[in-house]
């Protein structure tokens, strides 16, 4: 994939209001007009791309990626600072605003076509053909762990290295010295032997009139000064104060608020509504019915269901009148189905493989298998899960006079402009999206059905409206982490060698290399069956690997098992090939100690998945106390690649353990005549600090192209924990969450593992 | 019916149904929307809020069972002088915040506990934040930076995180 950095397109720069705006561009041509007044809140500049050199020598940094609590305003500057030898202390970031320009085409091209490397001829083809899909899709997304490795190195390198050697080139000009002389540092040119020394901004207005080049020379990874160290957040310290204003915290003069519900049972339409109670309630303004909306996107349509909402001068106001208000929903046809239905309709389709497709077939698996010393199977399943951000869903709009005003937090600021633009009937151009900060995203601020609805409503008030979701809407109206089951069996010769592996498991989604496995297995047979239910699902951090990760490297441990091998070494043995993850496993065992032994009670497990360009290995230690198991600590290893922010990987780690062990832990949604049965944090759990283990993180740069950090740390702590559970107390978990088991294990009397 | 309070020190005079929570009194008629929504009942703490020193979820508290008394938000946890509350600035130095929705709240927990309790241990620190959820799952970072501001536990500083180069080829 590097060499994709060179085929980046990179504009002339401008002069514009004292400043100098040097940059590459994601598509040829200059759109230097359609962007005045929307780039570069102070000093008005016009901006064409990724930087800006004012007159004071301040370099601001746009950032087409949208913050959602992963630092990516500041790692992504870090790798611009870093090529254009940038005064770390004088650079400011910005957040790109929704328009076309900003559309992630580099990220749009990873995202599609991730892992895919292209013969050199035909790129300039590609990159024409994905141009224009992302453009026609809008496509302005943070997710997929992809803003450094798509952003970061294809566009924030460059758009670094190339502005630096137009400012050495100029200099060198002016100075009458040669180029190869002139040295920079901290923003500024320097010649020692004639002990010139100007600031970049001098030669702004030269460079101007340069041609960047399309290739420029990149530092060597050994010279790096801002790459790979530890730079605070910006963003951290008005997140100390109170002070950083959420969509939530959005006021507009003469705003009214609104609370909102669709139908229980997904895909109900309104048939009667009785809101008299409702209207009856001092500061209620009205009652409106939110029509149908179904958008587009690659993510997949997004269809958000007939609704009511109440609008009034309080949310407060707007949500204790809501629950006054009596809808009769119509019958959608699945107001019998609960999850046991699900599972049970799961069960048989693998069982019929319905539909089946592989992923994966090497060897003779089916001749294997019938000739094996040893066959083990296992099912494994997994319930929906909730998004549950932090920041319930919300969205402020403005719409009157055919132009609509959006304040709103999300993950695909381009998408959601256009997809309201669509359901209002509107051209996009007078749409205007502003773009929060938001508490939380984690794969669910992709979908933009609150953001419509807040339009919708302002619309019919003509007037600002606040529509917040109730945490009780939140949880019930999510695109959830699907339900999956999963089937095993795995072979083993009169050696107790893993010699095939055999896996079937219900609906495939992205990404597509989630179930497969890095081990040296000879017969692999691994797909998938189609078993469609009603309820609506989307990308839930790190996607289908957070389900994968636990039936693959689970399974992995029954194997281990099964073969008498300790779990460890039965798993180095089969990563000769693999040399990456052998060093990521063998760093996580060693920091964790693996081999000392535990007292009984106490138990390790260990898992291993690379997933969005990462690999991650982590070892949990669990005591069961009780009957109950408590997590003491994780420590995990990740290689990267190259750690832009160690400490911001380091967080993300963390932060992604903590969230894939709150739903191993305690996650389910389960769905009960057709509808979701859970409502709010107090039965749909999360992790608390009182449960919070100790995580320590290894962050390994092997040079290696750098990967992703938002996600990775999630998949592998589900099951490292049941790997651990088992080596405490010989009981496998293979359904999840942990709080359905009978928590009465049996403790080992040695818990040592083996 | 008016109700009147001090909000970090200021009095306030509002004129509000009497079961309208301080939560939304604080970001719908003070303009004060640093104190935040995350679930309306108690569960979640990022609505924490200190009443007469205690650390409440302003999403369940009336507003009239506050006539008279002290709120104290996060807009007035520094000082009068504009710096920042040790635990404010351990925050930032211990980089806890992700996305920080939840920090206000654990903010107004913590500085709770500490006014009452200068060297809290461990349990003592689950017992007093187990009410803030943190679905970033900051929750190692935020014990540590708890315990940093205890002077004597400040020694123990360290960076979270430890790089390897490694060459395999
Ligand atoms: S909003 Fe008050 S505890 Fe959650
Ligand atoms: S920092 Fe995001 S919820 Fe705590």
């Amino acid at each position: 994939m590097g060499k994709w950095t060179r085929r980046a397109f990179i504009t002339t720069g401008l002069v514009a209001g004292g400043g100098v705006v040097v940059g590459i561009s994601m598509r040829p041509g200059n759109q230097v007009k359609e962007l005045a007044g929307k780039v570069g809140d102070e000093g008005g500049q016009l901006i064409h791309s990724y930087v800006k050199i004012d007159s004071e020598n301040v370099i601001t940094a746009i950032i087409p990626h949208s913050e959602m609590g992963q630092g990516v305003q500041t790692s992504l500057g870090q790798m611009l600072a870093e090529e254009l030898d940038a005064d770390w202390d004088r650079l400011r970031m910005e957040e790109a605003p929704a328009i076309g320009e900003y559309s992630t085409y580099s990220a749009g091209r990873g995202y599609l076509l991730a892992g895919i490397d292209f013969p050199e001829i035909l790129i300039p083809t590609v990159d024409g053909a994905m141009m224009r899909v992302a453009d026609s899709l809008n496509m302005q997304i943070t997710g997929g762990s992809m803003s450094i490795r798509t952003t970061g190195a294809m566009a924030m390198r460059i758009a670094g290295a190339a502005t630096r050697e137009m400012l050495q080139q100029a200099a060198a000009k002016s100075w009458g010295v040669p180029v190869n002389e002139i040295v920079t540092e901290d923003s500024h040119l320097f010649h020692a032997a004639t002990s010139r020394r100007e600031p970049y901004a001098s030669f702004a207005s030269t460079i101007a009139e340069m041609t960047p080049s399309q290739t420029p020379s990149f530092k060597d990874p050994s010279e790096y000064k801002i790459v790979g160290t530890h730079k605070p957040r910006r963003d951290i310290p008005a997140k100390v104060d109170g002070s950083l204003k959420f969509a939530l915290d959005v006021r507009l003069p003469g705003m009214l608020f609104a609370s909102v519900v669709r139908s229980p049972v997904s895909g109900g339409s309104i048939v009667n509504v009785n809101d008299s109670a409702a209207r009856a309630i001092e500061g209620v303004v009205d009652v409106i019915v939110i029509p149908e909306s179904s958008v587009d996107s690659l993510l997949g349509a997004t269809i958000s269901g007939e609704a009511v909402a109440v609008v009034a001068d309080s949310y407060w106001t707007a949500n204790r009148a809501l629950q006054e208000l009596s809808v009769q929903w119509s019958e959608t046809g699945f107001e019998s189905v609960s999850s046991d239905d699900i599972f049970a309709q799961f069960d048989r389709d693998i069982s019929s493989r319905r539909d089946r497709q592989t992923d994966r077939l090497e060897g003779e698996a089916d001749s294997v298998f019938s000739t094996a010393a040893k066959v083990i199977d296992a099912d494994y399943h997994v319930p929906y899960l909730a998004h549950t951000c932090m920041e319930p869903l919300n969205a402020t709009a403005d719409v009157r006079n055919g132009r609509a005003e959006v304040w709103v937090g999300c993950q695909n600021p381009l998408g959601f402009r256009r997809d309201v633009a669509n359901v209002l009937g509107l051209d996009e151009e007078n749409v205007i999206l502003h773009n929060h900060a938001m508490g939380g995203g984690f794969g669910r601020k992709s979908r933009p059905d609150y953001a419509i609805q807040a339009a919708q409503l302002a619309q019919a008030m003509g007037r600002p409206v606040q529509l917040i979701w109730s945490r009780e809407e939140d949880v019930r109206q999510d695109f959830y982490r699907p339900a999956v089951q999963s089937r095993f069996r795995a072979a083993f010769d009169a050696d107790n060698k893993l010699v095939a592996w055999e896996n079937t498991y219900t609906n495939k989604n992205e990404p597509i290399e989630a179930p497969l496995i890095p081990y040296a297995v000879p017969a692999q047979d691994i797909g998938f069956v189609s078993s469609p239910t009603h309820v609506p699902f989307g990308a839930w951090r790190s996607v289908d690997h957070s389900q994968h990760g636990f039936f693959t490297e689970s399974f992995i441990d029954e194997a281990a098992n099964a073969a008498g091998k300790d779990s460890f070494e039965f798993r180095a043995d089969l990563l000769n090939d693999s040399p990456r993850h052998l060093v990521v496993l063998t760093k996580a065992a060693e920091e964790a100690e693996w081999s000392k032994p535990l007292p009984a009670g106490r138990g390790r497990g260990i898992s291993l998945q690379e997933s969005f360009g990462s690999i991650v290995a982590q070892v949990v230690e669990v005591s069961i106390i009780n009957g109950e198991v408590f997590v003491n600590r994780v420590v995990a290893a990740i290689d990267p690649g190259l750690a832009v922010a160690p400490d911001g990987i380091a967080a993300q780690v963390e932060s992604g353990i903590i969230y894939g062990l709150s739903a191993a832990l305690h996650g389910e949604i389960t769905i009960e005549n057709g509808a979701v049965a859970q409502s709010n944090f107090d039965d749909y759990q999360t992790l608390r600090m009182n449960e919070a283990p100790v995580i320590e993180t290894h962050v390994i740069n092997s040079g290696h192209d750098i990967g992703g950090a938002g996600e990775p740390g999630t998949p592998g702590i589900a099951p490292a924990l049941a790997n651990a559970v088992f080596d405490a107390t010989g009981i496998r978990v293979r359904q999840l969450p942990l709080k359905n088991f009978d928590l009465d294990f049996q403790v080992k009397e040695t818990g040592v593992a083996g | 019916m008016s109700t009147s309070f001090w909000v970090n020190g200021i009095r306030q005079t509002v004129d509000v149904d009497p079961s309208k929570p301080l939560l939304w009194v604080l970001r719908e008629e003070l303009a004060l929307t640093g104190t935040k929504f995350g679930c309306g009942i108690a569960q979640c703490g990022a609505c924490t809020v200190q009443v007469n020193g205690q650390a409440v979820r302003s999403c369940v508290t009336p507003i009239s069972s506050i006539e008279g008394s002290q709120v104290a938000t996060i807009e007035g946890l520094g000082s009068d002088s504009g710096d920042l509350h040790p635990l404010q600035q351990a925050w930032i130095q211990h980089q806890v915040p992700q996305c920080g929705y939840c920090q206000s709240g654990q903010l107004m927990s913590a500085s709770a506990l500490l006014d009452s309790n200068p060297s809290p241990t461990d349990a003592e620190i689950d017992a007093a934040m187990q009410g803030n959820i943190c679905r970033c799952g900051m929750y190692g970072r935020i014990r540590k930076a708890i315990k940093s501001v205890d002077v004597a536990a400040s020694s123990e500083d360290k960076l979270f995180y430890n790089v390897a180069g490694v060459d395999h080829g």
